[in-house]
């Protein structure tokens, strides 16, 4: 009896890890969800800032290190500036980072600021986190990047 | 079922989806474009240092014992590898020897990165005590007394050398070391000047080292041209499942992706620890080296401005993410040459199969691979796929 109890715990066991594999193999395999936002134009967490993101070039090519301009404004549209901003990121649906450590590496006036040092190593859903310090507070947004 | 699909969709192309379309197009040798410049190199595109160089890369006299050169692990006729596990030079070293073609389009050298340039990578194992096991000063002497026409013309007057020690380098035997640390510090950067510009002819010589088109490639070409495959460009049924298996359910495109198959990045795939090496870090012991290395992009050696440095400028630091971490190696020309990993651990691409269908537990860190189910015909489709991208 004990033994039978034990044999389908290790079953059920197996049947768990089994489920998990394949629930992570298909969580890989999958594209974005239909339903996924992929605007690059967003207003952040606690709706502090409305931020948008482009690539300095377009097209850009995702493996090689490039640069995107973060434009920041109130949500009522005035341009922030003097605004402290971190670059954070990565593929949730493999688990990982970004590649490289983006930074902003100037401020170009009108809410504008240059983000350097970006690389998509893969194709595929990308997370771009940005978190913004200013006046109005401290707040945070993620772009969906389908690449 | 999805079988006989794959299989009915063989050669002709028109059965292949606009994403695997677009995927395979990604991959083909056409979108290579030229390699990218290396600011930090001024001599990386001179034809007489790329010259001087290859001189350089087969020169037996470069090492301790004037038995090893660049050449004696990265044979010319064997894709710039050597076949074996393990690299052997004046002794054996830890790692698997790279091949060298396409090496200039990789912003980071060795299976670890800890050299951001291809010149400052030539230089460690002219001086690694199992490799060529000379110092600089004694190289910046061969150079001196052999070449010193050809070097001068390229880089300009040699430092004079008169009343120096025959051998000193901070990575010598203890004598060697001792007698570099006596030398005053105008004459050592002198000398490392000389060190530095070895190894820019090296790189300029082996960024003309370069991937040949391949059956996939005529293939992939055919495709985008929207025209039927013919001759040995057309691939048969069992390369085409391997090919749609690798840009598919198999996931090899995650990380082999582009035309050279490889991220430029680092992942940490479970390979296991071999038994007789010290505990292998991988990427995560690299990084504080490539910053400390006074022949990376910043240093004084570089011709770069820092703002060109945007590797380094940008490196992830303190990522647990790379720990045993080792760099995705291109897949071209990978099915005939076994063994395979960052220290040769896995013989045979069946082997390779295995151990990513059943994706171990990684001896330190985390592993990133998924378990998946190859069936023995999906494996032996996989090996023909990497055949055709293979110019043997």
């Amino acid at each position: 009896m004990e033994q039978q109890k034990s044999a389908s715990l290790w079953m059920i066991g197996g049947l768990v890890v089994v489920a998990i594999a394949a629930f992570a193999t298909l969580l890989m395999m999958r594209g974005a969800p239909a339903d996924l936002d992929l605007s690059r134009d967003r207003l952040t967490t606690k709706q502090l800032y409305r931020v948008a993101i482009a690539p300095e070039t377009e097209p850009f090519d995702r493996a090689a290190l490039h640069g995107w301009v973060v434009t920041v404004s109130t949500s009522q549209g005035a341009p922030v500036d003097g605004a402290e901003i971190t670059v954070d990121g990565g593929m949730p649906q493999h688990g990982h980072g970004l590649p490289t450590a983006p930074a902003v590496t100037a401020a170009l006036g009108q809410g504008r600021y240059r983000i350097e040092g970006v690389r998509f190593n893969m194709g595929g859903l990308w997370e771009f986190k940005l978190r913004i310090r200013a006046a109005p507070g401290e707040d945070d947004v993620t772009f969906n990047l389908d690449l | 079922m999805l079988g006989l699909s794959v299989l009915l969709a063989a050669c002709s192309g028109s059965d292949f989806s606009e994403a695997e379309r677009e995927t395979i197009a990604s991959l083909s040798i056409d979108r290579l474009g030229d390699p990218p410049p290396d600011p930090s190199n001024r001599f990386a595109g001179s034809r007489a240092a790329a010259a001087f160089g290859a001189t350089l890369f087969f020169e037996p006299r470069l090492s301790r014992d004037g038995t090893v050169s660049c050449s004696t692990c990265h044979k010319i006729d064997r894709q710039f590898q050597d076949d074996l596990p393990r690299g052997r030079g004046v002794g054996e070293t830890d790692r698997r020897t790279m091949p060298l073609a396409g090496v200039a389009w990789s912003p980071w050298q060795f299976w670890d990165g800890r050299a951001d340039s291809l010149w400052a990578q030539a230089l460690v194992p002219l001086e690694d005590q199992r490799e060529h096991a000379g110092t600089r000063l004694g190289y910046a002497r061969f150079v001196a007394e052999h070449m010193r026409d050809r070097y001068e013309r390229i880089f300009g007057p040699l430092p004079d050398m008169m009343g120096l020690p025959m051998s000193a380098g901070p990575r010598g035997a203890s004598d060697e070391q001792a007698a570099w640390a006596a030398l005053p510090e105008a004459k050592r950067a002198e000398i490392d000047t000389v060190f530095a510009n070895i190894g820019k002819a090296l790189a300029a010589f082996e960024r003309s080292i370069r991937h040949t088109e391949t059956r996939f490639d005529r293939f992939a070409r055919a495709l985008a041209k929207g025209e039927t495959p013919q001759g040995d460009a057309e691939l048969s049924n069992t390369e085409v499942l391997g090919l749609k298996l690798f840009i598919g359910r198999a996931n090899c495109v995650t990380c082999h992706n582009g035309p050279r198959f490889t991220d430029d990045h680092f992942h940490n795939t479970g390979v296991p620890q071999p038994a007789d090496l010290p505990s292998d870090e991988g990427r995560a012991a690299a990084i504080a080296k490539v910053g400390a290395d006074p022949f990376n992009c910043l240093g004084s050696f570089s011709d770069a401005e820092p703002d060109q440095c945007g590797e380094l400028r940008f490196l992830v630091k303190d990522n647990p993410e790379m720990i045993r971490a080792f760099k995705t190696p291109s897949l071209r020309g990978a099915s005939s040459r076994p063994p395979y990993m960052h220290s040769g651990q896995i013989a045979t691409l069946d082997d390779v199969f295995g151990h990513y269908a059943s994706a171990p537990t990684s001896p330190r860190g985390q592993s990133e691979l998924q378990p998946i189910t190859l069936s023995e015909r999906e494996r032996e489709a996989l090996k023909a796929f990497l055949k055709t991208i293979d110019g043997g």
